[in-house]
């Protein structure tokens, strides 16, 4: 955009000489303090603003971690000694299947997550995210999911399957309710996941500040792309496997069952495709954190910033090729087994890297210590002795042994606590400062340093012995006299040691601060955008959005603080009132748009509540309940989208200074909605192709599937019902071209029509199993017909809601033919579900004739 | 839909003052993959001291290394020599140190997952929850079948076809090799080749449920001698009753419907659901190595069995006098 296309009004001319006065700097900080101004009383709990939601999400995990922690505990206590008889085998099962989810679920992931929201707009200098009220959504979801699944456990109905849930055990030998809490509580709170992946890419994508082109981003956000692309393609494959198990333990469909044509490793595989990058999820996170912290304190820039960022992108790759390696012992043949071994010790590689560029960075720099290196570099020797035994483990032959032993248990925890925990430890002394404006204790700090260090190392290193020794994990008690027992009694006196860490380093967080004096600004010297916050920060985010032309801009771009405190840059101001943040472009980070994003509101915790409602409900089987509860999930969700999204704005352009003039409303592959919705359906197909791997893990292992003859679900329906919603989907385009060309009845027509056709396509799809009289209980083969076909039908309908709002918008003047951004991201949505059609017609018709 | 009761709080209360009583026990000698006593263990455990001592090596370079790189002198930085040193250190040297370790650790692989040559003897295990059926082939016919104890020759090998009735268990002698899953719809192998004569301890290592912790069971790897001697005296029809309280105990084994879940060959009682009890009095020890087999411990098993192993199917006998509890676990403890 150049500045002679402006078009703003003139009361919004300011011109250089205004902008440089004092007066003029003092009302712009006060309008746009007012803007972002956090709303007070019990109205608090409606900001969706990134450093309020991302600060919840951050206290709530970690409250779920001490939770975990707790349970742990409970576990060393019983393991402590021989035939100990402080927990029963079933409180035992129910504790250690919650330990691993917990800590997975509403521990390692979330944590990531909230403290990416709570930082990411600091880093990227933005206001705020995309779409603030989607992560206020997706906090409330998690927190909801959370408390319901470990609710469980105080009813003594908590999931005793193991945090892996193999079938048939969570199928047909756990008839309570606990596995069903596991599936749809979790389920839910991977929702929740996605969605904040969703919001984490586009951030890094789209609102990047002036300049920043994908060379210079922090390498913090790198690892946020990598890992929320990860949490991309790694949960819907076991969302897929939880709809399966679920539809297994509700209505008996056999998925896993041998005797019907199931097969349990389907379950193994799923879940290990999820699991098994979960696991990189989880660590790359955290060596993301020591790749902002490592520069700071060497005080000079990361030595290799490619090699870190090629081997993050590289470890995201080969996570997705390993996870057969959980699944050595199952039988599978040695060509298998070899290219995983294989495999798996080729992730050492990028990992290797990714260390040796941290000490080249400490080599080149003048390395200054404190509580937060001690972390570091404990995190660093303890992740070391993790990834060797993990090397060790990757060697099939030794895995055979080891695994499902406690030498897993010992290895396992060596990288999660030395890869996750040790470098969040360092996080949280290290970005304190930004949260409170306060720093924690030095001097406590080390003695829970060597608390947690020694504590740690007593506890989990005498594991690899035990499980050597021949002791198998998750086993609730062992007998006196085969060699467990002393060391068992070291790892339980070693937790006590650990937690007691814990308990200090906590104490040192919560403490009353009244009289300790505020931090200095950007106390550890970092040169990196965040650390322009002001002690204690302003709601606003960053005081003007700044133009950045290098990694460390506070450290290499001279004047630089003083620029941004004196809003020398964009967005300095907020005339309207309004929330605004710059959207640029994907690579260079041009500007390309002043976004407005949304303000307080209840909305999203509702929507939360009736989504959350949706899924407790569906556990307890009280189906009208359930289904009630999601229609209004539904409503609400659409009142939230209706008012708060693709707003037309009052003018074309805004002035947003230095002489820019940007766009307030763009629509089609610049916008953040449409980035939004490509990734979502990315996501959502990743899901599907799961549930098609499944028809076709089926077909690899038995002779007679599909069988035959075939009992359904013949051609003719599918391929009826696949015309019509390819001419619904031909329609809903052509509406959006008649909508932009300002063919006003065309686009009502065509696009009412093609809701007509996709309802119609929807029954002929559903006609197919129906009428052929597949019983989805019967067999592995019409469940999974079944089961295709209901995801896809599923999708027409979501299809036709959206129709039907775009016809809403349109009629109601909130969409027109300049201002289009609806239409455009529902065609985007078909476009998706084109290819689900397709892919389930040739699938469930085709396949069969073919096969 | 198979339901499996849990025990309720009282029973949990009970469980704990009976098992305060008799101590739950191993006794069944090593269940170390550090003391090898087959060719696959010994081939594994020497992979794994080679492993464990190149990993110390690597840890303390590493370790000393960042000792250094703290202590260096800012100027020595020159970024070709990061670049070598980035590159050198981690890509070049795990390539070569990982591609070493997989030539040796891949080499092991196929003879581990080889199937044996015909002829070579073949059990059949089954898992259960929380149990193991064992089916000795036999020349004349039926296989012989027994429970939770297994019996190898020395210095031969042996294939195990393994298979579940339930859930996934995974079947593991950690003395003799490595572990193998049993899974409900398939059948998998491994081969064993016990190499020294000793009592080994065998356990599940796939959790299976509620009394995971309780599914163990013996190996006894003795010479071939003694093996066919015992083989012999396994596929025998039971001991007859050889007193009065024996007799009496066989008749109440028949009269409470014992036998609807047990076999005792020689017997009316042919039941396929429980492990087969036709010599129970010779096996090492009870509920899948949980109990020294002593007679104290069988009346024990009998009245308290859900309270002792908790999720298990066998009802607890109530209702019997202290006098008829004394005659079946006599009658059970004569069965040699």
């Amino acid at each position: 955009m150049k500045p002679d296309d402006m078009d703003s009004e003139p009361s919004n001319l300011i011109s250089e000489q205004d902008r440089d006065s004092a007066e003029y700097r003092r009302q712009s900080a006060e309008r746009l303090l007012k803007a972002w101004e956090t709303p007070r009383g019990w109205r608090y709990w409606s900001a969706v603003n990134n450093s309020e939601v991302g600060l919840w999400y951050t206290v709530a995990s970690f409250c779920f971690f001490l939770f975990g922690g707790v349970l742990a505990l409970l576990m060393r206590i019983q393991l402590a000694v021989p035939g100990n008889t402080f927990l029963t085998a079933d409180q035992y099962n129910q504790i250690f299947t919650m330990h691993g989810s917990v800590m997975m679920f509403l521990f390692a992931v979330p944590i990531f997550e909230a403290f990416s929201i709570m930082v990411l707009p600091e880093m990227l200098g933005a206001r705020d995210l995309p779409f603030p009220r989607l992560s206020a959504y997706g906090f409330y979801s998690f927190v909801i999911g959370g408390i319901f699944v470990c609710g469980s456990l105080f009813f003594d109905a908590a999931p005793k399957g193991g945090w892996f849930m193999y079938p048939p055990l969570t199928t047909s030998y756990q008839p309570g309710i606990g596995a069903d809490i596991w599936l749809l509580g979790l389920t839910f709170i991977e929702i929740a996941s996605i969605a904040a992946a969703i919001e984490l890419i586009v951030g890094v994508l789209k609102c990047r500040p002036p300049g920043m082109r994908i060379n210079l981003i922090p390498l913090y956000c790198w690892y946020i792309l990598v890992v929320a692309g990860m949490i991309l393609f790694a949960f819907p494959p076991l969302i897929a496997g939880d709809i399966l198990l679920e539809m297994e333990r509700a209505f008996d469909w056999p998925f896993f069952d041998p005797q019907r044509g199931g097969d349990p490793l389907l379950w193994q595989h799923l879940f290990w495709i999820f699991g098994h990058p979960e696991v990189y999820i989880v660590f790359l996170p955290s060596v993301a954190l020591m790749a902002m912290m490592v520069p700071t304190f060497a005080r000079t820039p990361m030595v290799g910033y490619s090699w870190v960022v090629l081997s993050a992108v590289g470890t995201g790759f080969l996570s997705f090729g390993l996870w057969v390696h959980h699944m050595f012992t199952t039988g599978l043949p040695g060509i298998s087994i070899g290219i995983f071994s294989a495999a798996s010790q080729a992730v050492a590689i990028p990992t290797g890297v990714q260390l040796f560029c941290f000490l080249a960075t400490f080599t080149a720099g003048n390395v200054k210590r404190s509580v937060c290196l001690h972390f570091i570099f404990a995190g660093l020797a303890t992740f070391i002795i993790g990834g060797l035994t993990g090397v060790m483990v990757a060697v099939a032959p030794f895995d055979f042994q080891a695994h499902d032993t406690f030498f897993i248990v010992g290895h396992l925890h060596y990288v999660l606590i030395g890869g996750t925990i040790f470098p969040i430890m360092a996080g949280f002394y290290y970005f304190f400062p930004l949260v409170k404006g306060k720093q924690l204790s030095e001097r406590i700090g080390r003695i829970v340093f060597w608390l947690v260090l020694i504590g740690f190392n007593i506890t989990f290193f005498p594991m690899h012995i035990t499980g050597l020794l021949g002791m198998p994990r998750r086993v609730f008690t062992y007998p006196a006299d085969i060699g467990f027992d002393t060391l068992n009694l070291i790892s339980s006196l070693g937790s006590i040691i650990l937690a007691a860490g814990f308990v200090l380093f906590l104490y040192d967080v919560v403490r009353p601060r009244r009289n300790q004096p505020l931090s200095e600004r950007n106390p550890w010297k970092a040169g990196t955008l965040e650390w322009l916050a002001q002690m204690p920060d302003q709601p606003w985010g960053v005081r003007t959005i700044p133009i950045i032309n290098s990694r460390y801009p506070l450290w290499e771009q001279p004047d630089f603080v003083r620029d941004v405190d004196e809003g020398r840059f964009y967005l300095p101001d907020a005339v309207e009132g309004r929330r605004e943040t710059l959207v640029t472009t994907v690579i260079d980070a041009e500007p390309i748009q002043c976004l407005r994003v949304g303000g307080p509101t209840f909305l999203t915790f509702f929507a939360a509540l009736f989504t959350g409602g949706f899924f407790i409900f569906a556990t307890y089987h009280w189906w009208l309940a359930a289904i009630l509860s999601g229609l209004i999930a539904i409503v609400v969700i659409l009142t939230w989208v209706w008012t708060g999204t693709a707003e037309i704005p009052e003018k074309e352009m805004k002035d947003v200074g230095l002489g820019l003039s940007l766009p307030l409303y763009i629509s089609g592959p610049s916008a953040v909605g449409w980035w939004a919705m490509f990734i979502t359906m990315t996501a959502d197909i990743t899901a599907f192709v799961s549930l098609i791997f499944g028809y076709f893990f089926y077909w690899t292992i038995h002779d007679d599937f599909p069988p035959q003859p075939l009992p359904g679900p013949g051609v003719f329906w599918p391929v009826t019902g696949l015309v019509l919603v390819m001419i619904a989907y031909g329609l809903t385009l052509l509406s959006r071209r008649w909508n932009r060309a300002g063919y006003t009845s065309a686009f009502y027509l065509s696009l009412s029509l093609a809701a007509v056709f996709s309802l119609a396509g929807g029954c002929a799809l559903l006609a197919g199993p129906w009428l052929t009289g597949l019983d989805p209980t019967q067999h592995v083969y019409p469940a999974i017909v079944w089961v295709l076909t209901g995801w896809t039908v599923l999708h027409v309908i979501l299809g036709i809601i959206m129709q039907l709002y775009c016809l809403a918008r349109r009629a109601a003047g909130k969409m027109t033919d300049r201002w289009d951004a609806d239409i455009v991201n529902v065609s985007l949505y078909w476009h998706f579900l084109a290819l689900t059609v397709v892919m389930t017609v040739g699938v469930i018709a085709g396949f069969p004739s073919v096969s | 839909m198979k339901v499996i009761e849990m025990p309720a709080a009282s029973d949990a209360v009970k469980a704990k003052l009976i098992c305060a009583g008799i101590l739950i026990s191993g006794c069944s000698g090593s269940q170390s993959a550090l003391s090898p006593a087959g060719a696959g263990a010994e081939q594994i455990a020497s992979l794994f001291w080679w492993m464990a001592g190149g990993a110390t090596i690597i840890w303390v370079i590493m370790i000393a290394l960042s000792i250094y790189t703290l202590h260096l002198n800012p100027d020595a930085h020159h970024r070709q020599k990061s670049a070598l040193f980035i590159i050198g250190g981690g890509a070049i040297a795990p390539t070569i140190i990982l591609t070493i370790l997989l030539i040796y650790g891949l080499n092991l692989l196929p003879a581990l997952l080889a199937r044996p040559p015909a002829g070579t003897l073949q059990i059949e295990v089954q898992g259960y929850q929380w149990w193991w059926r064992v089916r000795y082939p036999n020349q004349s016919g039926e296989p012989i079948e027994l429970a939770n104890e297994i019996r190898l020759p020395r210095g031969e090998p042996v294939e195990f076809i393994l298979s579940s009735k339930d859930v996934v268990h995974s079947f593991w002698i950690p003395s003799l090799g490595g572990k193998v899953d049993m899974i409900p719809g398939r059948t998998t192998h491994l081969t064993l080749h016990p190499t020294k004569t000793g009592r080994f301890r065998g356990a599940c290592a796939e959790y299976c449920g509620a009394s995971h912790a309780y599914m163990n069971f013996t190996v006894d790897v003795v010479e071939k001698a003694e093996y066919d001697e015992w083989l012999a005296q396994q596929s025998a029809d039971r001991l007859a009753p050889r007193n009065e309280a024996a007799e009496r105990g066989e008749e109440l084994f028949l009269q409470t419907g014992c036998g609807a879940c047990h076999t005792i060959r020689g017997t009316e009682a042919d039941g396929t659901i429980g492990p087969d009890l036709t010599h129970i009095g010779s096996r090492n020890s009870l509920g899948a190595d949980m109990f020294v087999n002593n007679r104290e411990n069988l009346q024990n098993w009998i009245a308290h069995v859900s309270a002792l192993k908790p999720g298990v199917k066998m009802p607890e006998f109530r209702a019997l006098s202290d006098d008829e509890y004394q005659s079946l676990s006599k009658y059970l403890e004569q069965l040699k």
